[in-house]
């Protein structure tokens, strides 16, 4: 049996689960529009490689990753682009984003199958995160992180690849039907990304409400003979989180700023995993996933979606009153964002949509808008998995200390939501802790502009002073050099000085010039010169009216 | 239709400040039906006064401060003020005691500083040493556990006395009283008694502490154990103060069993048990960290065991507690806990 440990803090929630995964999955429907933003990873945003009215098929390249972090992104479905401009997406801000927006055929045709891989470990770990990165695989477990870029393991011994399953927030089983509908090819998926690592062992860490999709992948490991562990971890909030799953596994902490790899461990999502499958297996790129769709809908299910398929389509789909809807959150209860509108499109981060109804049928949780003061209970900081004083942070966030605030290590918070969900005052602590990050942040992009400012203008006060130095070095120098002749040969210098000045002047007066000796024929074509210049001048001066007016 | 779009999370475990608030009442209640056992309706009487006027007080002051009243007044933050200064005040004290020691707790100790969270000090606290300091007759005329089996005392006698300061029997207040266990101890300690002789020679005294209020502890003790399982509060004050009362109290007994008295005794006599499971445990004025909420707690019993020894008072949780309620924000910028990834030694 693996050895667990614990980590401090977490929470127990009330899960929500069984609704949503009694039924198996199907496609969802296909949408007669596609919008895929352009930014639906961590990185920078993609850059479109087709024009409006192209047509596309599906799994075509639709716009390349933009930078070394970032990802592509491909066609859901076959069609025409019909835009790119600027939609509503996925964002905590609800600001509208680059989109390409694709009019759907109906026809689903492929584009054409580009590679044959038939054994992959017969590819170089380079190739392999070649193939992760041109299909577009991100993080699936939320982040969106670009996959191949934390499939490479950049010189480190990699000691363990960890597999999340944990699923920990309510509701969400898109990751538990996945494991229970296709554990084999996530195991699949695993070997690959085990071979693009180089890694020495592998455990899939899967909370013990699970036990369907525990079995599943038990039943595949033993049948294949896989070298890879299967771990049921406690059912506490957030043992999904990365840096929680390595210490439920192994007990080691990843150092604060520092990344698992830096202790030899890479963590990545079960869904993941699958895509990396699909990719190598049949050149498929990442265009679809598992998603949750619960709360008010006359059936919650997981549907497998494509990306840019709009959340309302969903929610028809699950039988859900897109005319009466209340609320809409997209992932989880403690970590999810509140959508502004039905029309943003399904993303590749997207893992449950939470739907709540104003007829109040299926009330989804809610918190008490009024907040009383801090008592300073500290129940928040018993329930913090990192180890913070949240009340702390809080004061000073209030009091905009925001240096104080750093000292109690507001960067190291995963903003879980642990300490609001316990907190009895019902303080917003989540929301206060992003705004003192975003506040530091900016803070600090000011002081760099600052910094910059002044040692531009330190710079060039050296400068200047460097300058008027060295002209006075040379002035003495030249002094100098006078000076030392003694008197006799500064009279000289000055007398020679003087004789070419006036040989100068004398060369001018002498010189001839070109309307010296004019022809009298040359002097009336002069005057006359003038005369015409003259006249223009004149005509310049008078109003434009006649070329204006209408005829 | 218009979304609403409130931060994340967006559960709650429903837990609320009155929630806590009322569980620290529920667990005082056993304790309060022993003491009416032992010393009558006082205390009853007295908590409906200081109640009263507490919820009043935090009416006035949230009105003249423009806070909204409902939420306030509901949480019974002022209830459980009140309450606790009530079961700090003798039995039989006249009814002025009790309103203006309320009415200072309230709108000196907690009001003027900010309100609910604002309080360096803990408000129940500051109401009694402003009454002790100020009043010390009426603040010392406590009456003996077994008064009742002498003197038939009825509700409304009791309502008398504390109102109109008439007492039955053609009695008088200091005919009615007597010193408390400490302070017994204290004086006869001061004629040169043995700790064994004063404890046989007064029937004040009992198995451990004195009469009636080991019982009262006991059932305090349940309470505050109660309190512990339900994570209204946390163990490491309660624990810190009574192990550590339990341990100086214990070096300077076997030292010299016939100065010092038991650490038992120490417990179970005066406020000990009360101020670590109810008073040193309010969040607002304690330590915060876990290990901060120990040294607060350790802070606290060594003050308590010091001045009841060779101090000038009897008892001394109030002051302990409120000088270590001084000292709070310090502790806890010492005491910050290891984070997450972060070596030890950068805190």
């Amino acid at each position: 049996m693996h050895r667990l440990f614990q980590f401090k803090g977490g929470v127990v929630l009330k899960e929500h689960k069984k609704d949503s995964s009694a039924i198996p999955v199907r496609p969802a429907k296909l949408p007669p529009r596609l919008i895929l933003p352009l930014k639906q990873h961590i990185g920078a945003p993609a850059e479109p490689v087709i024009s409006v009215g192209d047509k596309v098929l599906k799994g075509q390249l639709i716009a390349r990753a933009g930078d070394a972090i970032s990802a592509p992104v491909h066609a859901s479905s076959s069609g025409t682009v019909v835009a790119i401009a600027d939609h509503p997406v996925p964002h905590p801000s609800g600001l509208p984003a680059p989109c390409i927006i694709i009019d759907t055929d109906g026809e689903e045709r492929w584009r054409p199958r580009e590679r044959n891989v038939f054994n992959f470990a017969d590819l170089k770990p380079a190739e392999l995160r070649e193939i992760i990165r041109d299909a577009g695989i991100v993080g699936l477990g939320g982040a969106g992180f670009p996959a191949a870029v934390k499939l490479d393991p950049q010189g480190h011994e990699v000691e363990l690849l960890i597999l999340n399953g944990a699923e920990c927030e309510p509701y969400i089983t898109c990751d538990e039907m996945l494991l229970r509908e296709h554990a084999l090819e996530v195991l699949a998926g695993l070997l690959m990304m085990r071979h693009a690592l180089n890694a020495k062992r592998c455990i899939i860490g899967i909370e013990n409400n699970k036990p369907k999709a525990f079995r599943a992948l038990y039943e595949e490991i033993r049948n294949t003979g896989a070298d890879v562990e299967v771990v049921e971890v406690p059912t506490i909030y957030p043992t999904g989180g990365e840096k929680q799953l390595i210490q439920v596994l192994t007990g080691k902490e990843v150092p604060a700023g520092g990344l698992p790899i830096d202790i030899g461990m890479v963590c990545h999502n079960v869904g993941t995993a699958y895509a990396v499958y699909r990719a190598v297996e049949f050149d498929q790129p990442l265009i679809s996933r598992y998603v949750t769709i619960a709360g008010s809908v006359a059936h919650a299910r997981n549907l497998e979606v494509l990306f840019g398929t709009p959340v309302g389509n969903l929610i028809e789909e699950c039988g859900g009153n897109r005319h009466t809807l209340r609320r809409l959150i997209m992932g989880g209860p403690m970590m999810g964002i509140a959508l502004h509108t039905d029309a943003v499109p399904v993303v590749k981060t997207t893992n449950c949509v939470l739907v709540e109804s104003a007829m109040h049928d299926v009330p989804l949780p809610s918190r008490n808008e009024y907040a009383m003061p801090c008592i300073r209970c500290g129940n928040c900081a018993n329930a913090c998995p990192v180890n913070l004083l949240p009340q702390q942070m809080y004061w000073y966030t209030r009091a905009r200390d925001f240096d104080k605030v750093q000292d109690y290590h507001i960067f190291d918070c995963i903003e879980c939501g642990c300490c609001d969900y316990v907190c009895p005052s019902q303080i917003p602590l989540v929301a206060y802790y992003r705004f003192a990050k975003s506040e530091i942040w900016a803070q600090e992009a000011e002081k760099r502009a600052a910094d910059l400012a002044r040692e531009r203008h330190q710079f060039r006060e050296f400068r200047l002073e460097r300058e008027k130095k060295e002209r006075a070095a040379r002035h003495k120098k030249k002094r100098r050099a006078v000076s030392k002749g003694g008197s006799d040969d500064k009279k000289a210098a000055i007398q020679a000085a003087m004789e070419r000045v006036r040989a100068k002047k004398a060369a001018q007066d002498s010189a001839p010039k070109n309307i010296d000796n004019l022809t009298p024929a040359q002097q009336a074509q002069i005057e006359e010169a003038d005369r015409r210049r003259e006249q223009r001048a004149k005509e310049n001066h008078t109003p434009m009216s006649t070329e204006d007016s209408p005829r | 239709m218009k979304l609403q779009t409130p931060p994340a999370p967006h559960m709650h475990s429903g837990i609320q400040l009155s929630s806590l608030m009322l569980r620290v009442i529920a667990a005082l209640i056993p304790a309060i039906i022993c003491y009416t056992w032992f010393f009558g309706w006082g205390l009853i009487v007295n908590s409906a006064i200081a109640v009263l006027t507490a919820v009043a007080s935090e009416a006035l002051m949230l009105k003249l401060r423009k806070r909204p009243l409902r939420p306030f007044l509901g949480d019974g933050s002022a209830v459980l003020s009140g309450m606790l200064l009530a079961f700090c005040i003798p039995p039989l004290a006249p009814w002025w005691i009790t309103v203006l020691g309320a009415s200072f707790a309230l709108i000196v100790g907690k009001h003027l500083y900010g309100g609910l969270g604002y309080n360096p000090f803990n408000p129940a606290m500051v109401g009694y040493v402003m009454l002790l300091i100020s009043f010390p007759l009426e603040m010392t005329s406590w009456m003996p556990p077994f008064i009742l089996e002498q003197l038939e005392i009825s509700f409304v006698d009791t309502l008398g006395m504390i109102f109109l300061n008439h007492f039955p029997y053609g009695l008088s207040i200091d005919a009615l009283s007597s010193a408390t266990p400490l302070d017994a101890m204290k004086t006869d300690l001061g004629l040169n008694n043995t700790v064994s002789e004063i404890m046989e020679s007064n029937a004040l005294f009992g198995d451990f502490g004195g009469t009636g209020w080991e019982w009262i502890g006991n059932w305090l003790l349940l309470g505050g154990l109660y309190l512990i399982y339900k994570r209204v509060i946390s163990w490491q004050i309660p624990v810190a103060l009574i192990g550590t009362i339990f341990v100086i109290g214990s070096f300077f007994f076997l030292m010299d069993p016939d100065t010092y008295p038991s650490p038992l005794f120490h417990i179970f006599s005066g406020a000990t048990i009360l101020a670590a499971f109810f008073i040193a445990t309010d969040p607002v004025s304690a330590s915060t960290t876990p290990r901060g909420r120990i040294v607060y707690g350790i802070g606290i019993g060594i003050i308590i065991y010091v001045i009841r020894t060779w101090g000038g008072y009897p008892d001394a949780v109030a002051f302990a507690v409120l000088l270590m309620n001084m000292a709070a924000p310090t502790i806890d910028y010492y005491t910050q806990p290891r984070v997450y990834g972060h070596a030890r030694d950068e805190r």
